[in-house]
C-alpha cells in the first residue's frame, strides 16, 4: 500500500519537510535575528569599547583590555565571580540531592500527599523573578532570623554537631559547607520545584513488577532503592542537574549579573559588561558541558 | 456466627501466629508514617512561614512592629499599609500594564511555541536535529550573555538602514514594548525554548494516527494542526500558559531591559523601599528617616499585593501546573 509510486512518496516527503519548515520558521528567524547575531556582536563587543554617539554608537576595537579590565581593575569582580560559582556548585548538588529524596518521600502513600506536592511547588511560582532578590533583602526576616539564632545557639542541633565537629579537627571545610548547605535549607528548598516534579514524574513510570521482582529476591527497601530506582531515573538527574545549573544563572538574586548590570546600564560601560558575561558564561557552560558528559556516562538508558 | 468467630482473632494473636513478624511490620510502618509527617511538617511549614509572616505583618500598625509582645497577631488591626503600598507603587496602573502585557506577551509566546513545538514533534525535514540541538541551545544560554548587544540593538533600532533613510536616524526602541513583541514573536522570549520542549514532548506522545486520517481524507497540514491536534494538546497548552503568565507577572529581568518606563507591578516592587522614602518626603515636606522595620513592612505588603493574583491563579489551577511537566514525560 506504501509503495504508490516512488515520485508520490518524493513529493509527500518533501511537501512534509516544506511544512515542517513553515511550522518552525518563527523559530529560525528569532533565532537568528534574537540569539544567533546578538550572541557574535557581544562576543565581538567584549573586545572593542564602545561609544554612543547621537543615533548610532561605534565599537572600536581594544584587545583584550576589556578582559584584563574585569581581571585586574574592578575591585569586585573576581571576587563576586568565585563566589558565585562556589555558590552555584554547593547548591546546584544540595537541590539535586534535596529534590530526589523529597520526591521519594512525596512518591509513597499517605494522606494529604496533593497537598504537600502544592506546597513544595508553590516557590516555583512564588519566588520566581524579583521575588526572589526581595526575599534575601527583607531585613525584618533576617533580623529574625538572627534572634532565633541567637536564642538557640548551643541548643541547634546542628551547631552542637558542628561544634563536636570542628573540635575534633577532621575535613572542616567540607563540614562548613555541608553546614552553610543545611543553614540555607529555605533557599534549596524553595529553588527545587521543579526539580522535585521531574523526579516524580520519573518515579511514577518504574514499573511496580521490578519491584516485586527485587523483593521475591530478598531486596531490602534501601538496596532496591540504589538498584532499581536509582538507575531507572538516573537520566532525569541529567536533565534536573542541567536545569538548576543554568537556572541558577539566572537567578534575579545572582550577584555577578547584579554586577554587570549595574556596569552596562549606570556606567554605560558596555565592552567591559560584555567581556564579564562572556568570562562567566563560558565558565558556566564549560562546567555544565563537563560535568553532564560525567554524569550521561553513569546513566542508564534500558533497553 | 461463624464470621464472628473468625474476627476474634485479635491482633495480638494474629501478631504471635506470624512469630512477631506482624508486630514488627506495624511497628516500622508508624515510624515510617511519624518521621515522614515530621519531615514533610517542617519542609512545608519552612516554605510557607515566610507568606504567612508576611500577611501577619501586613496588618500591623508601626506601634506593634516594635511591640516586643506582638509576635504574629496584630493588637492595632489595620488596612492603611495595603492603602500606602498601593498608592506609592501606583498599583492600579502597574496591575492593570502587568496584566495586560503578560496577558499579551504570554499568548504570542505560546502560540509561537506550539507552532514550533508540533513542527518538531511530527515533520522530518533535512537538519532537524541541529535545529533542534539550537533549541537545547536557547534553553542553556542565559539571556544575560545577549542582553547588552539587545539593549543596543534596540535602543538603535534599525531594519537594513531602511528606517534611518526615511527618518534619518535609528529609533530608539528602548522603553517601549515593540521589541520585546517581536522576541515573543521569534520564540525568544522568557524561558520560549522550555516551553517548545515541553509541546514537542506532549505532542510526540499523541498517536499519530488521527492525523494520518485526516490527510487521507484530504485535509490540510495547517487545518489538520487547528482542528485536531490543537484540541488534544489543551493540557499543555493551558499549563505552559499559566506559567508564561507567571513568570513573566514576576519578571524583572526582562521587563527593566525593554519596559524601563513602563509601570510593571514586577519593576515597582523592587523599587519600594525608595519610593517609600521619596513618597514620605512629598507628603510631610521635610526628609524623614523611615524605621527598617516600617519599610520592610510596606515591603511585605507590596509583595503581597504582587504574588497575591498569581497565588489565587495557583489555587485553582494547580493541577495544570503541576501535571503538565509530569504529563510531558521529559527525557534525555
Amino acid at each position: 500500500m506504501k509503495k504508490k509510486s516512488g515520485h508520490k512518496l518524493v513529493g509527500l516527503e518533501k511537501r512534509k519537510a516544506v511544512a515542517g519548515y513553515c511550522f518552525i520558521a518563527p523559530f529560525i528567524i528569532g533565532f537568528l535575528v534574537f540569539m544567533i547575531r546578538p550572541f557574535f556582536q557581544s562576543l565581538y563587543m567584549s573586545f572593542t569599547t564602545v561609544e554612543l554617539g547621537a543615533g548610532k554608537f561605534d565599537m572600536i576595537w581594544c584587545g583584550i583590555e576589556n578582559y584584563f579590565f574585569s581581571f585586574r581593575k574592578d575591585p569586585d569582580y573576581v571576587r563576586l565571580l568565585t563566589e558565585e560559582l562556589l555558590r552555584m556548585v554547593l547548591y546546584s548538588f544540595a537541590i539535586i540531592v534535596f529534590s530526589f529524596f523529597v520526591s521519594l518521600i512525596l512518591n509513597q502513600k499517605f494522606h494529604g500527599r496533593a497537598l504537600v506536592r502544592a506546597v513544595f511547588f508553590l516557590p516555583v511560582i512564588l519566588s520566581s523573578g524579583v521575588m526572589l532578590g526581595l526575599e534575601s533583602n527583607n531585613q525584618l526576616v533576617a533580623t529574625l532570623q538572627q534572634t532565633v539564632e541567637e536564642a538557640t545557639v548551643g541548643i541547634s542541633v546542628t551547631d552542637g554537631l558542628k561544634t563536636i565537629l570542628t573540635t575534633a579537627g577532621v575535613g572542616t571545610r567540607a563540614f562548613e559547607w555541608v553546614f552553610e548547605v543545611i543553614d540555607n535549607i529555605y533557599d534549596v528548598a524553595l529553588a527545587s520545584g521543579i526539580q522535585i516534579i521531574i523526579f516524580l514524574s520519573g518515579l511514577q513510570t518504574i514499573p511496580k513488577s521490578m519491584y516485586e521482582a527485587a523483593d521475591i529476591e530478598g531486596c531490602t527497601a534501601w538496596e532496591s532503592l540504589w538498584k532499581v530506582t536509582f538507575p531507572m531515573i538516573s537520566s532525569l538527574f541529567l536533565v534536573n542537574w542541567v536545569y538548576t545549573v543554568v537556572d541558577f544563572c539566572m537567578r534575579s538574586d545572582n550577584e555577578v549579573i547584579d554586577k554587570i548590570q549595574k556596569i552596562m546600564i549606570e556606567q554605560q560601560n558596555y565592552g567591559a559588561a560584555s567581556a564579564m558575561t562572556w568570562i562567566y558564561f563560558l565558565i558556566v557552560i564549560a562546567f555544565v558541558g563537563v560535568t553532564s558528559l560525567a554524569i550521561s556516562k553513569g546513566v542508564y538508558y534500558g533497553d | 456466627m461463624i464470621n464472628v468467630d473468625i474476627k476474634k482473632d485479635t491482633f495480638w494473636d494474629r501478631n504471635a501466629k506470624s512469630g512477631g513478624y506482624l508486630f514488627r511490620k506495624k511497628a516500622v510502618e508508624v515510624t515510617v508514617a511519624i518521621c515522614r509527617f515530621i519531615l514533610l511538617f517542617g519542609l512545608s511549614f519552612l516554605i510557607l512561614q515566610p507568606v504567612l509572616n508576611k500577611i501577619s505583618v501586613s496588618f500591623m500598625t508601626e506601634e506593634d512592629l516594635f511591640d516586643p509582645i506582638v509576635i504574629s497577631i496584630p493588637v492595632h488591626f489595620t488596612t492603611a499599609n495595603y492603602t500606602l503600598a498601593a498608592e506609592i507603587m501606583n498599583y492600579k496602573q502597574g496591575f492593570l500594564n502587568s496584566l495586560v502585557i503578560s496577558l499579551t506577551t504570554s499568548i504570542v509566546q505560546i502560540a509561537m511555541c506550539t507552532l514550533v513545538g508540533y513542527g518538531f514533534a511530527r515533520f522530518k525535514f533535512p537538519l532537524k536535529k541541529l535545529w533542534f540541538a539550537f533549541v537545547m541551545l536557547v534553553i542553556v544560554i542565559p539571556p544575560q550573555v545577549i542582553s547588552n548587544s539587545l539593549f543596543l540593538s534596540f535602543r538603535f533600532f534599525d531594519i537594513f538602514g531602511i528606517i534611518k533613510m526615511i527618518k534619518g536616524e535609528s529609533l530608539n526602541l528602548r522603553g517601549s514594548i515593540i521589541p520585546y513583541y517581536m522576541m515573543c514573536l521569534g520564540c525568544m522570549g522568557l524561558k520560549d525554548g522550555l516551553y517548545i520542549y515541553m509541546i514537542r514532548q506532549f505532542f510526540r506522545n499523541i498517536p499519530v494516527d488521527m492525523e494520518e486520517a485526516a490527510y487521507v481524507d484530504g485535509c490540510g497540514m495547517l487545518r489538520t494542526f487547528v482542528t485536531i491536534m490543537l484540541p488534544e494538546a489543551k493540557p499543555i497548552i493551558t499549563s505552559c500558559f499559566l506559567f508564561s503568565f507567571v513568570w513573566q507577572w514576576t519578571d524583572g529581568f526582562y521587563s527593566r531591559m525593554f519596559l524601563g518606563t513602563t509601570t510593571l507591578v514586577s519593576t515597582s516592587i523592587s523599587r519600594i523601599v525608595d519610593s517609600l522614602g521619596a513618597y514620605m518626603q512629598r507628603i510631610l515636606g521635610v526628609t524623614v528617616t523611615i524605621s527598617q522595620a516600617y519599610s520592610n513592612c510596606i515591603l511585605s505588603t507590596g509583595t503581597l499585593m504582587v504574588v497575591g493574583p498569581v497565588l489565587i491563579l495557583y489555587l485553582f489551577a494547580q493541577r495544570q501546573f503541576v501535571e503538565s511537566i509530569s504529563s510531558s514525560g521529559i527525557k534525555m
